[in-house]
């Protein structure tokens, strides 16, 4: 028998007539559609994944570098320091504009008339004196002389230059004309134009102006904000959690208080904001657009959050440590304090940077209790006025000038990324500490 | 005497006390530690608790209340002159007039909250040296009450710095007298330091309680103003119409049908798009995909999930609504601008890690032996999904589908950026509508009148919002736990 | 390897194994069966916990297939083809190799629905009264019609354990299948019950092939004709229901039915 026979007559079963295999034929038509339709739905999220950040990339990617034209500009005693006392004090900040447009006029003999000169004021950025003055630095040395400078161009040009706006586009419905153009391109023949980094996006705040607008200030604001937070949600999150896991008697409070919590994780996000706005603004009349308000708006936001994965945390300490430790004569807080909850930490831990980043990126809440304050400064302290991250994409999205377009996308980039190192770190520390009991 | 001053006396005070307890506890026992009740450093935290606890929760009390305290004292410290003088100044005439009857009345209640608040800035920024902010014709009539103000906070201040060190000392100086063998300090400190946790876990109740009750609060008195019917039964919405009490047409329209039937529109075309690619990638997550793909799929949804959504907000109005706008005109359309269709794939996007892993739970849920029982019989899988699978995960899914129209209707920033402000009634997706949060959003940022119906609404809206999500909740956690029994 | 002989060469083999090995990973669960499975007769696969029987049933109609790391070597027939045969179909084959589980898995549906599950699938039928006229008979030789046939629409989860796993029998034979493999079919359920399905097992027998893994040897000595013994992955011995049960060859299959070990 160590062979198989050879094949008997098959039996005539149902399953192997003609008629059974074009009906299997048929079912697996439909399978392979099916498998199809589960495909074609992954794709169509990872694209749309892809879609987004490669748009926001195109986007955002030249709002790191900045158009600037290059000038003699002569720095003019009589205009600057009309009072002539040499005192740094005593300058006219407005004055620097005059002088760079005097640089350019000089630049362009062949522009006269105030038409033309204002058109050729509209080459450079109008807060251009702010970058002269930045450079020049509150020195009486350097009155009277002479210096070369990049200036920023006007948004126009810049957006012009990034190829944002089409210059080919029709005169009348670019904002730039052809003799401007001209100017500009003469200015490029000469290697006087030409793009430099674009510092002032990470150190200066909020502006008017694109080209003034940085994204200082609301980092400073987020990472106030984000203090309150965690200096609020984590301890308090902590207590909660070990007293429900640790110490809780099973009793209607108790219950009471789970509830509470899973629902107060599915409460829209506004809602907290309208909770902050009525009882810590109104009631309390805390500092609007401050970042303890906001901070405390958002810590409530997140303890759910922490909540939950500090007991999950918890519950992963095997049973047997707190037995070893109450075993020993320790106390049951003392058995938390010393054993329970240094195991614990890394999950934690873990799980309050998830929820940090969650912070990071919220927007509605805060909108609010007023931390869309246009914010020219970075905020100092807890109390001053700030806006956050998040915040300042949503007034940039607003904000008409194209060149915000660009600083909008170019924030996002800054905010993904400090979304992806937090989230990193909550990876990375959880695969170091993973521990298997 | 800043309150930060205060603290940190109180902390440096309650060290000290660690220290001075744990040394006492160490000197009654006469060098043998073993016959103390508990280990020194108790003590010292006995010590340090009496120390500093009372002095930092009567700081807490102070802190909340210094303001509106000093604020009510304030109002009531002005005299009639100072009020007509500065209602002359900075009320609009019929105001002002009413101000003049009350005043010849000689009513106690002036002002109303609005006037209150707008006089209370005033002498906030004196008081603070910002007179730049001030009409500087008011800046003389107030002066006085700015320095009041002044006063009574430093007063409030000092007070606070002197009656918290008195408080610190006195806790410090009695434990530490107490202090002998027989005292049960770690219980002492256990019993405190349970409390505590009571505490922080009772934050999520006054939370909870917190939200109804001020949303409660600021909708009763809309109420007073907007029947609730016309609110919830009204087709038409007008808020932003009334800039001054006397103007025409003031009281605004506040029929929330239409931010209703917004929300809803925006809600159902997300869930077309999160529903169907969210099941469907559970499904092939869960039924198909080898473990490779399954292992980076699963991190590239957990990615869309955590971007925020001020992110896609952006990403809608950049990127979406054009593509849809150039689509539809294409086909002959007219595709408003802002159109919830736009809106609502975005949101859908959103939604959809959402719905996927909750659905994926679900599935896993579905018991090995069903799968086994019908491949067994000679079904390929995607009968098994679809003839056995789904049916038997159904309570679950339509949880998930709950609890992910939850989300998206109290989504807010993807629609404010993205959905229209025109209160309009359709289930046209092409048109622009706008939402629950939208208009929530619109009332309250920016400069608000405090006792408009206008800002009132808000908070109204807010209620409906907050119960409707957590009816939602409520009923998806209990369908998909009663799901998850049946299988266990 | 013990062989086994004294088999009657002239029955019929509906299924055979050579050599059938199987893996987990890199863990061998079993090491080369040597079976043959004789049409209208009852085998039986008995050993003790572990010994790889129910592995051996499940590669019967490629129900491994579903474990990812499994990975099954040597060579299966039905009616001499090679049921590993890559152009062989796997629905195909579990139509005709159908299987009961060791617990009772109805689906969450209706009786009625439930037999009718497979022959929709396989499109046995058609009309209505085709369909019912399927699920009478198959409650019928399930014995379970009288029980049953006034609340076909009452979900099959609603019944007890022992009518779950006769639902479960009936749905298989529904589909008209030539073997029906059944893993330990009355492990979950009390002695009246398990005498039922003892019961109906003979009566099939008329009909299908059968192998059926059990724990009880009781069991097997009742419902087999030919018995197999496993013992850590190997075909220890296998032959006449009787001759295993009253002269067993092996000094394991001897230690195993006197219950030295089990």
């Amino acid at each position: 028998m160590t062979e198989i026979a050879a094949p008997m007559t098959a039996t005539h079963s149902f399953h192997t007539s003609v008629e059974a295999e074009k009906r299997l034929r048929a079912r697996y038509a439909a399978e392979q559609r099916f498998k199809i339709y589960g495909i074609l739905a992954i794709a169509v999220a990872c694209l749309m994944l892809v879609v987004l950040l490669f748009t926001i990339t195109r986007e955002g990617m030249t709002a790191f570098w900045q158009t600037a034209i290059r000038l003699e500009v002569t720095i003019d005693p009589a205009k600057i320091d009309p009072k002539g006392t040499r005192n740094p004090a005593d300058f006219d900040r407005a004055a620097f504009q005059d002088v760079i447009h005097e640089a350019l006029y000089t630049r362009f003999p062949q522009a006269e008339g105030r038409i033309a000169r204002k058109e050729l004021r509209g080459l450079i950025s109008p807060v251009a004196g702010v970058f002269l003055a930045k450079e020049v630095g509150d020195d009486a040395a350097m009155l009277g002389r002479t210096i070369q400078v990049w200036i920023p161009a006007s948004d126009a040009i810049n957006q012009i230059e990034k190829g944002r706006i089409d210059r080919n586009e029709e005169e009348a419905n670019r904002p730039i004309n052809d003799r401007q153009l001209a100017w500009f391109d003469q200015l490029k023949k000469d290697g006087d134009s030409g793009p430099i980094f674009n510092s002032t996006f990470f150190t200066s705040s909020d502006s008017n102006y694109p080209e003034l607008a940085g994204l200082f200030g609301a980092v400073v604001g987020s990472v106030l904000t984000l203090i309150v937070t965690l200096s609020l949600a984590l301890p308090i999150g902590i207590a909660t959690a070990v007293y429900l896991e640790e110490f809780a008697p099973k009793n209607r409070l108790t219950d009471l208080i789970e509830v509470n919590i899973n629902n107060l994780a599915a409460v829209p996000s506004i809602v907290f904001g309208l909770l902050g706005l009525a009882v810590f603004l109104q009631f309390f009349g805390l500092p609007r657009s401050s970042p303890l308000v906001g901070g405390m708006v958002i810590a409530l936001m997140s303890l759910p959050t922490i909540i939950i994965s500090a007991r999950a945390a918890l519950k992963a300490v095997p049973p047997s440590i707190r037995e070893a430790a109450l075993g020993m004569g320790a106390s049951r807080l003392q058995t938390v304090a010393h054993h329970v909850l240094p195991l614990a930490m890394p999950g934690i831990l873990t799980g309050t940077i998830i929820a940090m980043a969650h912070a990071l990126g919220e927007t509605a809440p805060l909108l609010m209790v007023g931390m869309n304050a246009f914010v020219t400064s970075a905020p100092s302290g807890f109390l001053d006025s700030a806006s956050v991250l998040p915040v300042q994409v949503y007034i940039w999205a607003d904000a008409p000038e194209r060149g915000f377009v660009e600083l909008t996308s170019a924030a996002i980039m800054v905010l993904l990324v400090f979304l992806v190192a937090m989230n990193g770190t909550a990876i990375w520390l959880r695969k170091k500490f993973e521990r298997r009991w | 005497m800043s309150a930060s001053v205060t603290v940190a006396l109180i902390l440096l005070l309650s060290l000290i006390g660690f220290w001075m307890g744990r040394s006492r506890a160490v000197a009654v026992s006469g060098g043998r530690i073993a016959s103390l009740h508990s280990v020194p450093n108790y003590y010292g935290s006995f010590v340090a608790i009496w120390a500093g606890l009372p002095a930092l929760v009567l700081v807490l009390f102070w802190l909340a209340l210094k303001f509106p305290v000093t604020e009510a004292l304030v109002l009531a410290g002005l005299d009639v002159d100072t009020i007509r003088a500065w209602g002359q100044q900075m009320l609009p005439p019929q105001d002002l007039a009413q101000l003049m009857e009350r005043l010849a009345a000689g009513g106690s209640d002036l002002l109303s909250d609005n006037q209150k608040q707008l006089l209370l800035i005033n002498i906030r920024n004196i008081a603070a040296g910002q007179s730049q902010y001030v009409n500087p014709d008011v800046l003389g009539i107030l002066k006085p009450a700015a320095a009041h103000y002044s006063t009574l906070l430093s007063l409030a201040n000092w007070s606070l710095f002197a009656i918290s060190a008195v408080l610190a000392v006195g806790g410090l100086v009695y434990t530490r007298a107490r202090i002998s063998p027989d005292l049960r300090a770690r219980n002492g400190v256990e019993k405190v330091v349970n409390a505590l946790l009571i505490v922080c876990s009772l934050i999520a109740i006054f939370t909870t309680l917190g939200i109804v009750l001020s949303l409660l609060f600021e909708s009763v008195r809309f109420f007073a103003r907007v029947s609730p019917v016309e609110f919830l039964f009204g087709t038409h919405w007008s808020p932003q119409t009334a800039l001054r009490a006397d103007q025409a047409g003031s009281s605004g329209a506040f029929g929330a049908v239409p931010l209703f039937s917004g929300t809803l529109l925006i809600a159902v075309v997300a869930m077309m798009v999160a529903g169907p690619v969210g099941l469907l990638s559970a499904i092939y997550l869960s039924e198909y995909a080898p473990r490779g793909v399954r292992n980076t799929v699963k991190p590239v949804l957990e990615i869309l999930a955590g971007i925020p959504t001020v992110v896609y907000g952006f990403f809608a109005i950049l990127t979406v609504a054009p593509v849809i706008r150039d689509v539809g005109s294409l086909l002959g359309l007219s595709v408003s601008s802002n159109s919830a269709l736009a809106a609502g794939v975005v949101m859908g996007v959103m939604i959809v890690p959402f719905v996927s892993s909750l659905s994926d739970d679900v599935i896993n849920a579905v018991p090995q032996s069903l799968r086994d029982g019908s491949l067994g019989l000679g079904a390929t899988r995607s009968e098994t999904v679809r003839q056995v699978i789904l049916p038997a995960a159904l309570p679950g899914i339509v949880g998930a589908f709950l609890l992910a129209i939850s989300r998206a209707i109290g989504e807010t920033m993807i629609v404010v950026m993205a959905a229209g402000m025109a209160a309009k009634i359709t289930a046209n997706p092409l048109e622009a509508v706008t939402t629950v949060t939208v208009q929530i959003a619109a009332l309250l940022v920016g400069d608000q009148e405090f006792d408009s119906a206008k800002t009132l609404s808000a908070f109204a809206l807010g209620l409906v919002l907050f119960f409707a999500t957590l009816l939602l909740n409520v009923v998806a956690l209990r369908v998909v736990q009663k799901y998850r029994e049946k299988y266990d | 390897m013990t062989k086994t002989s004294g088999e009657a060469g002239t029955k019929r083999a509906k299924m055979a194994g050579r050599g059938v090995k199987v893996f987990y990973g890199e863990k061998r669960a079993l090491h080369g069966i040597d079976v043959d499975i004789y049409q209208n007769e009852v085998l039986a696969l008995i050993g003790p916990s572990g010994c790889g029987k129910s592995t051996f049933l499940r590669t019967l109609n490629r129900m491994n297939d579903t474990i990812d790391i499994c990975r099954v070597e040597g060579k299966i027939t039905l009616d001499g083809q090679d049921i590993y045969d890559p152009k062989l179909d796997v629905v195909q084959l579990r139509a005709r190799v159908g299987m009961v589980f060791q617990k009772p898995n109805p689906f969450p549906k209706s009786i009625y629905d439930n037999i009718v599950y497979g022959p929709k699938l396989h499109g046995l039928a058609t009309r209505k009264d085709e369909f019912d006229a399927i699920v009478e008979q198959s409650l019928k030789r399930a014995g379970l019609w009288t029980e049953v046939k006034d609340r076909l629409n009452e979900p099959g989860t609603g019944l007890s354990g022992g009518q779950q796993q006769r639902l479960c029998i009936a749905r298989a034979v529904a589909v008209s299948p030539e073997v029906i493999l059944m893993d330990e079919p009355c492990s979950a359920l009390d002695p009246i019950a398990t005498a039922h399905i003892e019961e109906l097992i003979d009566e099939l027998r008329a009909n299908f092939t059968i192998v059926i893994v059990t724990h009880n040897m009781q069991q097997a000595a009742r419902v087999s004709q030919r018995t197999a013994f496993f013992h850590l992955g190997d075909l220890v011995e296998v032959g006449a229901t009787e001759e295993i049960f009253t002269n067993p060859r092996d000094e394991r299959t001897q230690g195993y039915i006197t219950g030295r070990y089990g």
